[in-house]
């Protein structure tokens, strides 16, 4: 259990660096939904750095695979259907409210921004209202 | 040239840091929002680790008079709550907690190359297209900003 602890609050520390580099080195802020949705609806002239990006979470997923692939585990189980209106939900709710767990929940709330505040907030709480639902209707296996 | 590779080595870091947090097994994403059933805290030191960092960092870079490979800051200026922000985040949690990925798990758990993070990855980018669809049609989020 502590184990768990630390490699959460190492893997954090981590993430905490990566979107430091991309403030330092290109000014931006790591929000990934809207990075994907640039690279889907291409903004002109703003596209290459997107699929870059892209590519190295994909590196780093395959580096993962290959060394420690327990960390890839899919172990939840629920019905296809669930895991596709979930993806359908996270894809639009996050154009909608103009991020996600990165844009928000890491880059926003580390600069104080009361927006991302309270979206981080919303969100946490509908995600464990929808965890309720899963568990009350014996969804989740 | 640089610009591009930096993001790569960002995206590269961020994976690494969510396999090495747990973030990437969607049981333990969903056990953080698990309050009222078997709560497991392990993502709460995550976010306390990367907005630790990044709130310290974020001041130290912002002192700066522009990034190292681009003559200008692309951060967020906003501040008003509004109803898109509320009503979309509230979409993003459910989905989020009905699945247990967001969209960079989602991207990252590809490599994984099981079905689950394709069939979720794939329904992600519907469901920004079905935005991008409605948006235009009926310039849904203007009305709600």
């Amino acid at each position: 259990m502590a184990t768990e602890w630390i490699m959460g609050l190492v893997g954090g520390v981590v993430i905490g660096i990566a979107v430091s580099l991309m403030l330092l080195w290109n000014g931006r802020v790591t929000g990934v939904s809207s990075i994907v949705y640039g690279v889907l609806v291409p903004i002109k002239g703003d596209i290459a750095w997107r699929w870059y990006f892209i590519v190295g979470l994909l590196l780093g997923g395959l580096s993962l695979q290959a060394t420690a692939p327990e960390l890839l585990t899919v172990e939840l189980q629920t019905k296809a259907w669930i895991g596709s209106l979930a993806g359908i939900l996270v894809g639009f709710g996050a154009m909608l409210g103009g991020g996600c767990t990165s844009g928000h929940g890491v880059c926003g709330v580390s600069r104080v921004s009361p927006r991302s505040i309270v979206a981080t907030i919303v969100f946490m709480a509908a995600g464990m209202a929808a965890v309720v639902l899963l568990r009350k209707t014996g969804l989740l296996i | 040239m640089k610009y591009n590779i930096g993001a790569l080595i960002v995206g590269l870091l961020f994976a690494i840091g969510l396999g090495v947090s747990g973030i990437l097994q969607p049981a333990n994403i969903i056990g953080f929002l698990d309050v009222f059933g078997k709560w497991n805290p392990a993502l709460l030191f995550t976010m306390a680790g990367a907005v630790g960092v990044h709130f310290i960092t974020y001041k130290l870079i912002r002192k700066r008079k522009t990034p190292m490979f681009s003559k200008d800051w692309f951060i967020p200026t906003r501040q008003e709550i509004t109803p898109a922000l509320v009503i979309g985040s509230l979409i993003f949690g459910i989905g989020w907690g009905l699945g247990g990925y967001c969209p960079t798990v989602s991207v990252t758990s590809l490599a994984s190359f099981e079905m689950r993070p394709l069939v979720v990855f794939v329904s992600i980018i519907f469901g920004m297209l079905l935005f991008w669809f409605l948006d235009k049609k009926t310039n849904l989020k203007s009305k709600l900003e």
